[in-house]
């Protein structure tokens, strides 16, 4: 469990990602916010991790803790076949300006989020729009991809995908 | 003192050789002009006069910064830490920052079309003179839009064009000063001087191009321009090959000439990749496209070439070792990509050709074009023979051999760009199966990065290669030569359905080969816009890109699509250079279908082009700084622009907000009335994650203003059926767009009305409209 990129030259600089290191820490962290999100990318589609797709695990944590999504096509028809309704459809760099912004009220008109939960997207994509939450926002962030990206606030760091799945297990238990 | 203060007309002038009529006198030059088209507000202008004009987009379209790290490394105050908007020594904040780094690739990008105009336009003038006219055919009478819109001058003579260069190489020095530590600091002039940057490199592209059209005389404005072999498999492997690569096509066309006086043709292949590629074959009936840039290794190493020839831009830069690996020989042409060659210009050819052959000198150095051409085709004939012998690729055996190496590091996985599996396939190669291997070669975009990275050295590439070499091999398809211009008569027949809406919109793909998914992704977007009749241009890497694919009758999109500028064309203008003919033909638009003056008068046709043309500029796989320059020339004139993921990386998007109503509100030029139009184009750079996401917006961003009902309703029905096809329901917007009951889509009619209702829809105004008070006609009140 190295706190090194996943892609060999994404050096971040400073300020990096904390290690999630148990699931009793997500736990805290959605207990503790008022208002996630979880946005999830494309990728989710194709990670297979212990038999089971990264977006299974995804939206099985979003259902479990009421966290709406969003996404962009084709996930938002995965998502949608797999029963969960809370979903809207936006790109992803659109949602990281959207989010930035203190004055917007969310999808249901009732203010911001406060945590920022994503995955599954192309790794350099997903960190350069969590560099831009990181610089131009105050909003926490917490990548739940299997590898590390230091652009988060916190972020899991490149392991073992079992390791990886044990964690995310307990966190659905 | 600017250009335009030394501009001077006199009426009449008498001297001692006889009386000159309309003299326009400009920084010592003497221009003849008559042209009666007024000179607009802004001729030459200087890198603060379209300020204004600039902020009113970018007070729409905010951008969105995202740092690639927290650092500022340009001067040795730094590096600074500039993490959450903390501030550097010089006083610079992250925004700031960013913008700057925006603002460098383009003006690099400017700066390299400026090179390469300026190059060809004094080759040119040295070898066919100074007094050469400019025609682009006799159905173009507006021979260079750019020109006449930025400078405000009218290029007849190819030395017409020295002024526009002048002009241009000066603006890049401005831009370029604007960066140094301590000049501009805040993101707004920065990004004003980004759309700067893009609006003059769409001049000197335009130069370029029109250069080489008229004097070589490419086809000129041709939709019927002759269909191209193109792909790796097009090559006879037999005969000597010669294999050009890069964009400034002079060298290429010496070989070609070479060729042809010697009666060589058919007996020795020339191929290319990139734009001198497409250039060539606009010129060259023999030619070949073997394919996009950033799959030079695939051909290098597939041992075809004999002789490499590069001139600049996109050329990778270690082909002197690679052409070493294969025993091809190799030339380099250009001042500005010199590899560290002996300079062999003033030798005898043949000379040099021995040296060459022999192995004494690897590669060469040669600036004499002409020379050039006779060196690789004497090269060619006699290093072929021997050359041909050997085998180049891998054998099964030997990378199943290899591959047991492998110390499953995933060092190539994480080298990779796009994450590919590479250890997994070089595994599974270990074990006999080379299939993964061979699967590889649809995504992997030929960097080599994974084999660099490799802890045990293995040839990773070269393993991919291999394994698909049959799959290469049989790579044989169709493309159309670069067409070069849209004609007048052309314009004239799309003017009014395009700006009424009636064509849903003019879709452009363009740029480098990036991408992020293979290359497959641009011809079957090609195809489904082109199946809905909207016109689709296309150049460079992309133009090639898009014929790389065959579907089920065995067609590419040029032979299934017609080439006219029309509903369902698909319109290769030409290499990256040809991009302005592109934006070229919105500008003729506005003069051709709607009368409006282009001369000098740049901030009020890009209001018309933004509100009007329902236009979008597609770069799948953007990569350099050129494609950077290019999008935001086609910014500062309100044409939106979508990349691929990889396009993420220059760093900055300019998105809009549909959900601030306050955002997109038009003065009504008829009323004088502010009106709410909608957001429309919604956004003006973005990134789409999927090219599921990029087909619906492609369809969203043709929306604007001006659209009649009828025009509203056919660019509603491609969004909404797109969208439907891609997300399973409504959009949630289509409210923002429709403006009275007619603009429905009447196939939809029921649907969307029960949709408005629900969102408690009112009706609104359809303006005339601008972003330019000065253009209302009549005062409210
Ligand atoms: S050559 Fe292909 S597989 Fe190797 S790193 Fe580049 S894209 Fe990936
Ligand atoms: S980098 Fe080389 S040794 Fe390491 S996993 Fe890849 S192929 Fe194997
Ligand atoms: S970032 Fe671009 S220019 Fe720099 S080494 Fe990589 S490919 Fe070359």
């Amino acid at each position: 469990m190295k706190l090194e990129p996943y892609q060999k030259a994404e050096i971040p600089g400073p300020s990096k990602a904390f290690a999630i290191s148990n699931a009793k820490l997500l736990l805290a962290k959605i207990k503790k916010a008022k208002k996630p999100l979880m946005i999830i990318g494309h990728k989710s589609l194709e990670l297979e991790i212990n038999g089971k797709l990264l977006i299974d695990y995804l939206v099985e944590i979003a259902k479990k803790y009421r966290i709406p999504v969003i996404t962009s096509t084709p996930t938002y028809l995965e998502i949608k076949r797999r029963g969960y309704e809370t979903v809207y459809p936006m790109n992803l760099i659109e949602a990281a300006s959207m989010v930035k912004d203190p004055s917007w009220t969310g999808f249901d008109g009732k203010g911001n989020y406060d945590l920022v939960f994503i995955a599954g997207f192309p790794y350099y994509y997903e960190w350069l729009t969590l560099s831009g939450l990181k610089h131009f926002s105050s909003i926490e962030t917490i990548s739940l991809d299997p590898y590390y990206q230091p652009h988060a606030s916190w972020s899991f760091p490149t392991m073992k995908k079992e390791e990886w799945a044990k964690i995310i297990n307990e966190l659905l238990e | 003192m600017s250009k335009k203060d030394l501009r001077v007309k006199i009426g009449e002038v008498k001297t001692e050789k006889g009386t000159m009529k309309d003299l326009e006198i400009s920084i010592g030059r003497i221009f003849e002009e008559e042209w009666e088209e007024p000179v607009g507000p802004t001729p030459f202008p200087s890198i603060k006069d379209l300020r204004n004009w600039d902020f009113k987009l970018l007070k729409r379209y905010k951008p969105f910064y995202m740092p690639f790290c927290d650092l500022c490394c340009f001067c040795t105050y730094g590096k600074c830490d500039l993490t959450k908007n903390k501030r550097g020594a010089c006083g610079i904040d992250m925004a700031g920052q960013q913008a700057r780094i925006v603002l460098l690739a383009c003006a690099i990008g400017a700066a390299t079309h400026c090179g390469h105009a300026r190059h060809l336009v004094e080759h040119l003038i040295e070898e066919y003179g100074r007094d050469t006219p400019l025609s682009m055919g006799e159905n173009v009478e507006i021979e260079a839009p750019h020109v006449r819109l930025v400078c405000g001058i009218r290029p007849r003579k190819i030395k017409d064009l020295e002024i526009a260069l002048d002009y241009v190489e000066n603006q890049v020095t401005h831009l370029l000063s604007a960066i140094h530590t301590g000049q501009e600091g805040h993101w707004m002039d920065f990004e004003s001087k980004v759309f700067h940057a893009g609006m003059i490199d769409h001049v000197a592209m335009e130069i370029a191009d029109i250069a080489q059209i008229a004097v070589y005389n490419f086809p000129k404005a041709d939709p019927d321009a002759p269909l191209v072999e193109l792909g790796a498999g097009v090559v006879d492997s037999k005969k000597p090959t010669i294999l050009v690569v890069g964009h400034n096509v002079p060298p290429a066309i010496a070989i070609a000439d070479y060729l042809t006086k010697e009666n060589l043709v058919g007996s020795v292949e020339v191929a290319g990749l990139c734009c001198t590629a497409i250039d060539l074959t606009r010129y060259s009936s023999f030619a070949k496209i073997i394919g996009p840039m950033s799959w030079t290794l695939r051909f290098i190493r597939s041992g075809l070439a004999d002789v490499i020839v590069v001139d600049e831009q996109c050329v990778r830069t270690n082909l002197v070792e690679e052409a070493k690996k294969i025993g091809a020989l190799f030339i380099a042409t250009s001042e500005k990509n010199c590899q560290g060659l002996p300079n062999r210009t003033n030798d005898p050819a043949d000379q040099i050709v021995d040296d060459l052959v022999s192995g004494k000198q690897p590669g060469v150095l040669i600036f004499d074009t002409e020379k050039v051409g006779e060196v690789a085709v004497k090269a060619a004939l006699a290093v072929a023979p021997k050359r041909k012998k050997k085998r180049s690729l891998l054998t099964p055996k030997e990378i199943i051999e290899g591959s047991k190496k492998c110390i499953k590091c995933q060092e190539c996985i994480k080298a990779c760009p796009d994450n590919l599996p590479v250890m997994y396939a070089v595994n599974d190669a270990a074990r006999g199966d080379l299939s993964k291997l061979a699967e590889l070669y649809e995504k992997c975009i030929g960097c080599a990065r994974c084999e660099s990275a490799c802890s045990v050295n293995l040839p990773l590439h070269t393993y991919i290669i291999s394994a698909a070499e049959k799959k290469m091999t049989e790579e044989k398809f169709k493309i159309r030569a670069g067409r070069g211009p849209i004609s007048d008569i052309e314009i004239r027949e799309v003017g009014q359905p395009i700006v009424f809406g009636e064509i849903p919109g003019v879709v452009a793909f363009v740029g480098c080969p990036n991408y992020a998914n293979g290359g497959k992704e641009i011809p079957e977007m090609v195809d489904e816009f082109a199946k809905r009749r909207y016109i689709i241009t296309l150049s460079g890497c992309a133009a090639m890109t898009a014929g790389m694919f065959k579907d089920e009758e065995g067609k590419t999109v040029y032979e299934k699509y017609h080439g006219r500028f029309d509903a369902g064309g698909v319109v290769n203008v030409g290499s990256c250079v040809s991009n302005p003919h592109i934006s070229g033909a919105a500008i003729k638009i506005a003069r051709i279908f709607a009368k409006r003056n282009i001369r000098a008068n740049y901030e009020e046709i890009a209001d018309y082009v933004y509100n009007r043309i329902g236009a979008v500029g597609v770069a799948w796989g953007a990569m350099s700084q050129k494609a950077a320059s290019i999008a935001s020339g086609f910014w500062r004139l309100g044409v939106p622009v979508i990349v691929g993921p990889h396009g993420s990386k220059y760093r900055r998007m300019l998105l809009g907000r549909k959900d601030r109503d306050e955002d997109w509100y038009v003065w009504d030029a008829r009323t004088g009335k502010k009106v709410y139009v909608g957001p429309a184009p919604e956004h003006l750079f973005y990134t789409a994650e999927t090219k599921e996401e990029a087909m619906v917006m492609i369809a969203k961003l043709c929306i604007r203003p001006n659209d009649t009902t009828k025009g509203r309703a056919i660019k509603l029905t491609h969004y909404i059926d797109l969208y439907k096809k891609f997300y399973g329901k409504l959009p949630d917007d289509i409210h923002l767009y429709v403006r009275t009951k007619a603009d429905i889509p009447l196939t939809m009619k029921d649907e969307i009305l029960a949709y408005l209702e629900a969102k408690g829809w009112k009706e609104k105004a359809t303006p005339d409209p601008t972003l330019l008070p000065r253009l209302i006609r009549k005062k409210e009140g």
